[in-house]
């Protein structure tokens, strides 16, 4: 039982950062219909920049909230210049603004590796970090804690964001009708960067998450586009476009991959089960539900 | 939402209008580089010009490995010369992956299906004859048999699932089924796949005119025949009804239902066809490189390989797309040879760290392209055509 719990608690860790990364692909999805494959190299470039600047800080407890700032930042920045320098070129083009993603992708990792080569960097994280808290009987890492409490922070930030300030409310009304609130003389276009920043920020601060929680504080350059497979697994899961729905099937994902890999994956069978039960459930909640679990109708 | 909105968008994105495409037929502009090397489109006025290129283009190819002509600088294999046996294989990986294209181009170009999961039946062709051959040590016939079989049920299930949804979605499911595929082989279940380092091909069975010193340049004309069977073969039925049908799918779904036609039927057609050239390709692959990794076989990446050698070429033309492979296989092996010279190791940084990365400069180029030339090298043929 005790194992169940912290377990549990890990899944619930991997879903948080699933949503990360899920919230600003459903965001820029739901305003802008562009499926943004850059994203998994934002997630990468915010765990370099954190690796980056936790390398000249002191090894206090609070320098790894500069190193989280610096992880958010730098996503954000690269999200507004991607959104600026290719995609609002290409605005009436939704297959050319995903194509031009790929590319970027493609030439960013490249360039990673160019830089760093494959060898993986190590995030440098405060004592307790890495050490667990016992709750009765059971003892829970802290990072899991961390993943969960951002996670839920973000969420609630987001959704406050969206549903009362100004720009929330034009990025809703525009993944409603972008051509509507175009002609009610509000520009949009400055909302779609915006997206593009929020979705990178939140793309940047998960990445940095990933590789503190999940890969033992390493940093390598194709992390990024490990996890963004997942990524849209979750979105399409929840229905493209809707936050809470994208919140929903990052837990249900997270959960369903910590589970199976646990009980049915480490006893000398397929390795690789977790992911693959991902899948399953993708194929499973399609065949169901076309549109995602809770996504617009069609 | 997401199904009519994309459908409807999807029309003149990225794709060659398809008048636009017969005035580069009549234009008779030859282009420079690379061109068809199989089967001449059929078409108006000077077509005779370019049926006669296309046959010289086929000609070279053919009696290339009989050519010792030393060519500086330009060719990817180790030795200057051009039928040395790095060149042909790199030529022949350039054919494969032609076909490959070619393939992917009926899907994505021709009916505007946007699949992210392509490689899955590249590597159940790869895989499945691999397996058929080395592990249970099947003669080649009954093991090509197989292959075709696997990729023909794969196709029409996981097609007809995936069709289910359309747009955005119907590019996430084949992109999470063959990222299933993916981590099936990564976890060599039964010790079938090899796992991560992959499983090498066993020529026990495979008949002498593959194996050995001699093989390389049979498997290079192996390779051709492959590409020029496929050109045949899609430049066929996309000249046929259902090819019409197909462009009509990509222009406006809605518009072609209200036609009278049934899209599904079309579309899982258009995918099946697509898949099975992927498959045999997959076969040629290995026939040609003689082993199958997950992370060259079956991995996403090759998906977005061949998504950018379409787009690079012009998605919706044929030569285009087998241009836009040859233009892609050949940089990215041009490359990692210049990037492993010594005397690159003395250039500055700023300039060496990008230059050794294929992929940094393909992504680059892809998305120079798709900014200021959508149509790709077939559209910049053609613009230079009409002038």
């Amino acid at each position: 039982m005790s194992t169940f719990i912290a377990i549990t608690i890990s899944g619930l860790a991997l879903g948080a950062v699933y949503f990360l990364v899920a919230s600003g692909l459903s965001l820029i999805y739901g305003l802008m219909d562009v499926l943004n494959f850059a994203h998994g190299v934002f997630l990468t470039l915010g765990a370099y920049a954190g690796w980056a600047v936790a390398q000249h800080l002191p090894q206090a407890g609070w320098t790894f909230v500069v190193t989280a700032l610096a992880a958010t930042a730098t996503g954000a920045a690269v999200a507004a210049v991607t959104e600026l320098l290719l995609i609002r070129p290409l605005y009436g083009r939704p297959v050319s603004q995903i194509l031009v993603t790929i590319g970027l992708d493609l030439a960013l990792v490249g360039l990673l590796l160019g830089g760093f080569g494959s060898n993986s960097r190590s995030v440098q994280v405060p004592a307790w970090l890495t050490s667990v808290t016992a709750i009765g009987p059971d003892r829970i890492p802290n990072d899991d804690w961390l993943a969960l409490g951002l996670g839920l922070a973000v969420l609630g930030a987001l959704t406050w964001f969206l549903r009362y300030t100004r720009y929330g409310i034009i990025i809703r009304a525009g993944a409603e009708n972008r051509d509507m609130v175009r002609a009610l003389g509000i520009d949009v276009g400055r909302a779609f960067t915006l997206v593009f920043a929020v979705g990178g920020a939140a793309a940047g601060l998960g990445g940095l998450l990933n590789s503190v929680v999940f890969a033992s504080g390493l940093v390598d350059p194709t992390q990024g586009d490990d996890m963004l497979i997942f990524a849209f697994i979750v979105i399409v899961i929840g229905g493209l476009g809707s936050i809470t729905g994208s919140a929903v099937s990052a837990v249900l994902v997270g959960l369903v991959q910590v589970y199976v890999t646990f009980y049915a994956g480490s006893g000398g069978g397929l390795a690789q089960l977790g992911n693959m039960s991902v899948v399953l459930v993708l194929a499973i909640v399609l065949l169901v539900r076309p549109r995602g679990l809770l996504g617009r109708t069609a | 939402m997401t199904n009519t909105t994309n459908t409807r968008n999807r029309v003149s994105d990225i794709f060659a209008p398809h008048r636009a495409r017969s005035r580069v037929r009549g234009s008779g502009g030859c282009p420079p580089g690379e061109r068809s090397r199989g089967v001449v489109p059929p078409g108006d006025g000077s077509t005779v010009k370019r049926r006669v290129a296309s046959v010289v283009w086929l000609v070279i190819a053919l009696v290339l490995p009989f050519c010792s002509l030393i060519v500086p600088w330009v060719l990817p294999g180790p030795v200057d010369v051009l039928n040395s046996a790095g060149t042909l294989d790199v030529l022949g990986l350039c054919f494969v992956f032609a076909g490959v294209a070619l393939g992917y181009d009926v899907l994505f170009g021709f009916t505007g299906l946007l699949s992210f999961g392509q490689v899955l039946y590249f590597a159940a062709g790869a895989y499945t004859l691999d397996i058929a051959l080395s592990v249970w040590n099947w003669p080649l016939f009954p093991a090509i048999v197989l292959t075709l079989a696997v990729g023909l049920v794969l196709a029409l299930v996981l097609g007809a699932i995936s069709l289910r949804g359309s747009g955005i979605a119907f590019a996430m499911v084949t992109l999470a089924f063959a990222q299933a595929c993916y981590y099936l082989i990564e976890d060599n279940p039964h010790g079938l796949t090899g796992g991560d380092t992959g499983l090498v091909m066993s020529t026990e069975r495979l008949p002498g005119l593959l194996v050995g010193v001699v093989s390389t340049r049979n498997l290079y004309w192996l390779a051709l025949a492959f590409l020029v069977v496929t050109y045949a073969v899609v430049w066929l039925v996309t000249g046929s009804a259902t090819g019409r049908v197909w462009l009509a799918i990509r222009e406006n779904e809605r518009r072609a239902q209200v036609l009278g036609f049934r899209p599904f039927p079309f579309k899982l057609g258009s995918f099946v066809l697509s898949s099975m050239i992927a498959t045999v390709g997959g076969m040629v692959y290995l026939l040609l490189v003689g082993t199958a990794a997950p992370s060259s076989v079956a991995s996403t990446t090759v998906t977005i390989s061949i998504l950018v050698m379409v787009v690079l070429g012009g998605a919706g033309t044929r030569w285009g797309a087998v241009a836009g492979a040859i233009v892609y296989v050949y940089l990215q092996q041009y490359l990692l040879k210049i990037a492993a010279e010594p005397s690159f190791g003395s250039l500055p940084a700023v300039l060496r760290v990008p230059l050794s990365q294929p992929d940094f400069l393909l992504g680059a180029i892809f998305v120079l392209f798709i900014l200021f030339a959508p149509g790709g090298i077939a559209g910049l043929v053609s613009r230079k055509g009409t002038r």
